[in-house]
């Protein structure tokens, strides 16, 4: 018996994949260590060493100056940071405004025409997501100028696409017998997306909202650097003076705020869901 | 079938249903409703029940044929003139299909949403008569209290009393019931289907009622339409329901339990009626 | 309907008292939240020092710039934009591929279930400074460590990365099936061969799926970098808008669009092939 089992294991060989899977697992691998390698090198001609050996000690150096933080500049910061944090706020409303409609467009059951509607507002919220909301600031600096409303505008152009996309396959994922039974009763269109569809994504706008304020809130921080409004502008100044001691306000600052907005936002979720 | 056809709510004619994939899901249903007729649909899975009711309302595009409400054509018609014919079928689903996060109340409102603009709606500001009207059908299937519950904190049979007052809300004259029992054990299965008989019979109501269970449908329809693969094999009353035309429906099959068990049943209804509390006071009602 | 006519009384009654339920239970709350709101809203707009003369300009400028989307110009800093764009790639590859690496260890320590206590909170720690802060200002030190130049940039995307990565794994590690961990290690397996066996393959659609993810947002953000001299493709764009040659900055932020598409496009096929 067990000379048996034994006769059939040496005849069986065992592998995990394919011959063809292996050698495409191993392509794979291979591609990826390549891609580095190459990328790193490309990336090395371009960067003075001495400067990064030098790391540490800058890091070290800076680390001395900006200790300890000049707290009494912290008084200039309440305005940026109040226009930090309505810049996020704003423009996270506007966002999930325009984000609404655009999903209902991009949802394969709502969309009026999945060959031509739907495309167009596929694209509007890559397009939307792809570009930075600090490049969306510097696109809108030039155009509409300096300040806060450009900064706004920025986190809501960024925001459209990201809210879009996932209140878009929130809503292909709803219950389309509670859509049947409304249309039933002889609603109109719009009367089937407010009392068949609404209900029903609701919570998602709702958390999806909550979520990306929470992300904008530090989006918004840097948005100073190109002159959209906020505390980035006076991180940029400070920089710029190398006046450490008050960049580590800034930071200390920027890290409680952020700290506050994940609070707030995690709570809000669970209280949705 | 009487001899005399009562004026008809419905009439289904040379009824033809393609699904783009090719399926075949009705193939030329011919049929007839009276008004306050009460019939029930039976048929194996896949026998073309649920496309065929709702290629009446058109929730299904009928691919040819006719479907004509009291006379008036409903194929063919645009999405306002569809709406207003909407109005008139009420549907009642199986999985109940109530707005879930919505209350009570607004789900009977829903009812009405045909006959009401969209910033009413949107804002719940519906004419009293119709507030009225629907605490008024709640009491009657004895759900007044909960009005202002959400829908998902019911329970099942709960739910389908809803679902039954807003196909009730929309004061139609042709009910469209799509396995209203499947979700349901065989107790509240039996109370569902007695008061959709009996709203039925006090509204002067028409019915079709797709469902599974044979001697449920035996038990209270007043005649039973048989259809398979997409035709219709059998129609006539439920006592003419015999081994020969079950068979004729569901296939070959020993079917002496099943036409043992619809009179069984009745028998056991008939012992329920004194026990069940909330039948007697609808009775009083009605 | 004549007969329900003489009990419509009690019902219409009814019928008047009944309101749609609020959103907000409490009334004091409600309010309170109301008032409270539109006071916030109006004092940020009041507040929002708004140069009314020069966003008016904007119109003109903002249909000049999308005037230079028809078309784009590809041709005149064709030199400028590929350069720029392949260094954004290159710091994509690198950033992405030093930063899982790195994040794989983080989250494994910052996993409650394989962690001890004082390793956890390192990691968590590590987690939490990498996620506050926006890239931008994490290049903004690192250009100010390591000088300008696209490494700055890559230990910035490999240092969000870990953030990333390292939280989202780490959740996932800790709600994995405690079972299958002890099943691996009853076999006499060592601690690494119980990760290898009893986690990995547990988390590995998660962390697949995260990596792909990661490899999108490093593209994104190295777009942005450039702007504070971390390298990539920003400088190009910021200098282009500097000097409204709009149909250059339009060809920019197609191509950037485009290849955001396509990772998107290739991170689906790889996630159906893999899985």
């Amino acid at each position: 018996m067990s000379a048996n089992t034994e006769a059939r294991t040496q005849d069986v060989v065992w592998r995990r994949r394919t011959p063809m899977g292996d050698l495409l697992a191993w392509g794979a691998w291979l591609a990826i260590v390549l891609a580095t390698v190459l990328s790193f090198r490309q990336i090395s001609d371009a960067t003075i060493w001495d400067f990064v050996w030098d790391a540490p000690q800058q890091g070290a150096d800076l680390l001395s100056r900006a200790v300890p933080p000049r707290w009494s500049y912290a008084s200039v910061l309440w305005k940026p940071l109040w226009d930090t944090v309505n810049m996020a706020t704003l423009g996270t409303l506007l966002a999930v405004i325009l984000g609404i409609p655009v999903a209902v467009l991009a949802a394969r059951n709502t969309t009026p025409s999945v060959l031509l509607v739907r495309p167009l507002a596929l694209f509007v919220i890559v397009a939307s997501r792809s570009i930075n909301s600090l490049i969306w600031a510097l696109v809108l600096v030039v155009i509409i100028g300096p300040g806060p409303l450009a900064g706004t505008l920025a986190i809501a152009l960024r925001s459209v696409g990201f809210i879009g996309k996932l209140l878009y396959e929130a809503i292909e994922e709803i219950d389309p017998v509670q859509v049947e039974a409304v249309e039933a009763t002889g609603a109109t269109r719009a009367q089937v997306l407010s009392w068949g569809i609404l209900p029903q994504v609701a919570p998602a706008i709702a958390g999806i909202g909550v979520f990306r304020w929470d992300i904008n809130i530090r989006e918004a921080t840097v948005l100073g650097l190109v002159g959209a409004g906020g505390i980035g502008l006076q991180l940029e100044g400070s920089v710029a003076t190398l006046a450490w001691p008050q960049v580590s306000v800034i930071l200390l600052l920027i890290l409680a705020t952020v700290v506050v907005s994940e609070w707030v936002s995690a709570r809000v979720r669970k209280a949705i869901t | 079938m009487p001899e005399v056809l009562p004026a008809a709510v419905l009439e289904v004619a040379c009824l033809v249903k393609r699904y783009p994939t090719g399926d075949l899901a009705l193939r030329d249903v011919n049929l007839r409703i009276g008004r306050g007729e009460v019939v029930a649909l039976i048929g194996p899975s896949g026998a073309g029940k649920s496309t065929l009711i709702r290629c009446v309302n058109r929730l299904v595009q009928p691919t040819s044929g006719s479907v004509r409400l009291d006379g008036a054509e409903v194929t063919g018609l645009g999405s306002t003139a569809l709406r207003r014919e909407r109005r008139r079928m009420g549907m009642i689903f199986q999985e109940y299909a109530l707005i879930e996060r919505l209350t009570v109340m607004e789900n009977a409102l829903s009812g009405r949403l045909g006959y009401t603009g969209f910033w009413r709606s949107w804002f719940r500001r519906f004419p009293q008569a119709d507030v009225a009207e629907a605490f008024a059908l709640l009491d009657r299937v004895g759900l007044k209290e909960m009005a202002n519950k959400r829908a998902d904190a019911l329970s099942g049979g709960q739910r389908q009393r809803v679902g039954i007052v807003r196909a009730l809300m929309q004061r139609p004259e042709l009910l469209l019931v799509d396995e209203p029992t499947a979700s349901l054990d065989p107790k509240t299965s039996r109370q569902i289907m007695r008061l959709i008989l009996e709203l039925c019979t006090e509204r002067g109501l028409a019915a079709i009622i797709n469902i599974h269970d044979v001697a449920l449908a035996r038990q209270f329809a007043q005649r039973i339409v048989g259809l398979r693969a997409g035709a219709i094999v059998f129609d006539g009353p439920p006592d003419s329901l015999d081994a020969a035309a079950l068979t004729a429906i569901y296939g070959d099959e020993d079917w002496s339990a099943t036409l043992g068990q619809g009179r069984k049943a009745t028998d056991e209804e008939e012992e329920h009626h004194s026990t069940v509390p909330d039948v007697e006071r609808l009775a009083g009602l009605a | 309907m004549s007969a329900s006519h003489a009990t419509s009384n009690p019902y219409a009654a009814q019928a008047a008292g009944w309101r749609p339920p609020p959103l907000i239970g409490s009334r004091a709350l409600r309010w309170a939240l109301l008032l409270g709101g539109l006071a916030w809203f109006v004092a940020a707009l009041v507040t929002m020092e708004i140069n009314w003369a020069r966003a008016a300009e904007g119109w003109q400028r903002g249909a000049r710039f999308l005037a230079a989307f028809v078309p784009p110009d590809f041709v005149s800093k064709w030199d400028d934009i590929a350069e720029g764009l392949l260094e954004s790639v290159m710091m994509t590859v690198v950033s992405t591929v030093l930063g899982l690496v790195l994040s794989v260890p983080v989250a494994v320590g910052a996993a409650r279930n394989l962690a001890p206590r004082p390793v956890y909170l390192l990691c968590r720690a590590v987690l939490v400074v990498s996620r506050t802060f926006q890239e931008v200002l994490i290049a903004i030190l690192f250009v100010a460590m390591f000088g300008f130049g696209p490494l700055a940039g890559t230990l910035t995307l490999a240092f969000a990365t870990i953030g990333f990565v390292g939280k989202l794994l780490a959740e996932d590690i800790e709600a994995t099936d405690p079972a299958q961990l002890e099943a691996m290690r009853a076999t006499g397996g060592s601690w690494l061969q119980g990760l290898a066996w009893g986690i990995l393959p547990q988390v590995k659609p998660r962390l697949l799926g995260l990596s792909l993810y990661r490899v999108d947002i490093n593209f994104r953000e190295s777009a942005v970098l450039g702007i504070v001299g971390a390298g990539g493709i920003g400088a190009t764009l910021n200098t282009s808008l500097d000097r409204y040659e709009f149909d250059t900055a339009a060809a920019i932020l197609l191509l950037i669009i485009l290849i955001v598409m396509a990772c998107e496009y290739a991170s689906g096929v790889i996630r159906r092939a893999a899985l």
